[in-house]
């Protein structure tokens, strides 16, 4: 049995009188690439953001390795090692593709600084298919390799686990391509990774296990061809007519 | 810390330059001293804003509040404290002041923090104001012996510093961090960075560099009251004179120093009643024409001749 490193108990977002998301109740195993898919506003990304800090918590534990996070600062669950990218890619506009990872680098998990974060940015920028173009301002660069270096900035920091919030869309049939290789190999390294998805190529290749939510709540809990076969699932995606 | 051959190199011409400012006393007559304390008081006040409003983009005008209250350090402290020690303490209350307003404020973003800053100079000037009144005194004699001269490298000696930490900054992690929370401050926040502590650090660089700059201007004006110490054209000055040069790089706001102090001494010979006005139009100018300041024009020049040079 693997090690637990992120787990979330009876987790809830209320946004006024609207539950976003109801008793979330997960567990990712190191090592593992985890799905959490549903239908658009059912709370994926409300869950990553409750994961990440964006939001606070309304009640509920979420622990990194058994050490509680819940209410933890957004730069505080950074540095303890739980990376992300955003639904709506965001790059720091003024900066170089180089200066964009370091800053992964130089803040993140391991903290580095000078040649060694230096080191750092130019690795994961060659992990991710953009060695060599460090020097490049963010704005020069097509839609997938802004992408790409917010990729590289979340990698830059170490992190114990890395969420991916819809990482693939919007990317052309090639695009898409490559970028489940590049995921594909992040996995074959062994990193624990939590994908917001709806690429469904993306989500049978590339997860070992799935969370479906529907409404805000947790509807099925499995590997992608379990969950996908389920007709809870089926019917949340398709409506009760076609199940 | 490795230094390059071209910091090498900035570094001695800043040294020469210095150098030869310090001279200036030496050199001129008393009308165009008078015109030097000026600018090196702006080159200070313009370099120490941009160190934070800069990178962070947060539009400080609080710049009276801290000049006032260092000038009234001064004002009140020759009678009980060597002049020497009077220098540091303004500083250290004004970086004390500049937490508590970050602290209060920071979280604030955008107008919210502007307007806020522009208040607190008004806040503290009417406190004073009522001190006064509550005590029966009116205005502050500070008689000293100390020169426009003394003034001048004394001001030239801050200019140093504040260069020098500023140069410090920017290769620092801290300086790496201003840099992305005004690029964006979520992404910021998400990459490990407490944003509310490094925007608070660096908020009390302009805060105690101010507070200094008025505890050695207030020799320079014998007397002083609330109404000349927190006056907030001084903070609005700095704010255009900063962007006139453009903050971009350390040596920017002195770039717009120069030109605009002799550019207002002009216009507050040929029309004292207008000076408010035109100094709002020349706001308006700069950031419609020179968005990024003389450094920008600098800088799009030197490219233009790099990508000509290339051909």
């Amino acid at each position: 049995m693997t090690e637990v490193v992120l787990s979330l108990r009876g987790v809830t977002k209320r946004f006024g009188g609207l539950v976003a998301v109801n008793g979330m109740d997960f567990d990712v195993a190191e090592h593992q690439v985890m799905g959490l898919i549903g239908p658009n506003g059912s709370g994926k990304s409300t869950t990553l953001n409750l994961i990440s800090g964006a939001f606070p918590v309304s009640a509920g534990r979420i622990s990194l390795r058994g050490t509680p996070i819940t209410h933890l600062p957004a730069q505080d669950i950074a540095r303890r090692g739980i990376s992300r990218t955003f639904q709506l890619v965001r790059l720091l506009p003024s900066m170089t593709v180089q200066d964009n990872v370091m800053a992964g680098a130089v803040f993140g998990h391991r903290r580095r600084w000078g040649h060694e974060a230096e080191g750092i940015a130019q690795t994961m920028l060659e992990k991710v298919g953009l060695g060599g173009r460090g020097h490049l301002r963010v704005g020069q660069l097509t839609y997938i390799d802004t992408k790409r270096v917010e990729l590289a900035r979340a990698l830059a920091g170490e992190p114990r686990v890395l969420l991916l919030d819809e990482w693939l869309a919007g990317l052309n049939p090639t695009e898409l391509e490559t970028g489940i290789n590049l995921i594909r190999a992040l996995r074959d390294e062994g990193r624990t990774i939590i994908l917001v998805e709806h690429v469904m190529d993306a989500i049978r290749s590339l997860c070992d296990t799935c969370v479906v939510m529907a409404a805000g709540s947790k509807i099925a809990e499995g590997t992608p061809d379990q969950v996908l076969s389920d007709p809870a699932v089926i019917r949340a995606y398709l409506g009760d007519d076609d199940a | 810390m490795s230094l390059t051959a071209t910091d090498w190199r900035n570094l001695s011409l800043s040294a020469l330059a210095l150098l030869a400012a310090a001279c200036l006393p030496w050199v001129v007559g008393n009308y165009h001293l008078t015109i030097g304390v000026t600018i090196a008081m702006y080159a200070v006040l313009a370099t120490s804003w941009a160190l934070f409003s800069g990178p962070t983009h947060y539009i400080s005008l609080a710049t009276a509040a801290f000049f006032g209250v260092g000038a009234y350090v001064t004002g009140i402290g020759l009678q009980h404290l060597p002049y020497w020690v009077l220098l540091p303490l303004a500083g250290l209350i004004g970086a004390v002041m500049a937490a508590l307003v970050g602290l209060a404020t920071l979280r604030l973003s955008g107008v919210y923090f502007v307007i806020f800053t522009l208040g607190l100079a008004e806040f503290v000037r009417q406190i004073i104001t009522w001190g006064q009144n509550v005590s029966g005194t009116k205005g502050l004699y500070v008689l000293t012996s100390i020169t426009e001269r003394d003034i001048y490298w004394q001001l030239l000696g801050l200019a140093a510093l504040v260069w020098a930490l500023g140069w410090l900054i920017g290769r620092s992690r801290l300086g790496f961090a201003l840099r992305i929370i005004g690029d964006d401050e979520t992404v910021a926040k998400h990459s490990g960075i407490n944003t509310a502590r490094a925007k608070i650090l660096l908020f009390m660089v302009p805060g105690a560099v101010a507070a200094i700059t008025g505890a050695v201007l207030a020799p320079r004006y014998v007397y002083i009251e609330p109404a000349l110490a927190f006056t907030p054209m001084l903070s609005f000055q700095v704010v255009i004179m900063a962007l006139l040069g453009g903050t971009g790089r350390l040596w920017g706001p002195l770039v717009g120093v120069i030109p605009f102090t002799f550019l207002w001494e002009a216009i507050s010979i040929s029309f004292p009643n207008q000076t408010t006005l035109l100094l709002g139009v020349a706001f308006l100018l700069i950031v419609y024409f020179l968005p990024r300041g003389f450094v920008g024009l600098i800088e799009d020049a030197r490219r233009r001749m790099g990508s000509e040079g290339a051909r």
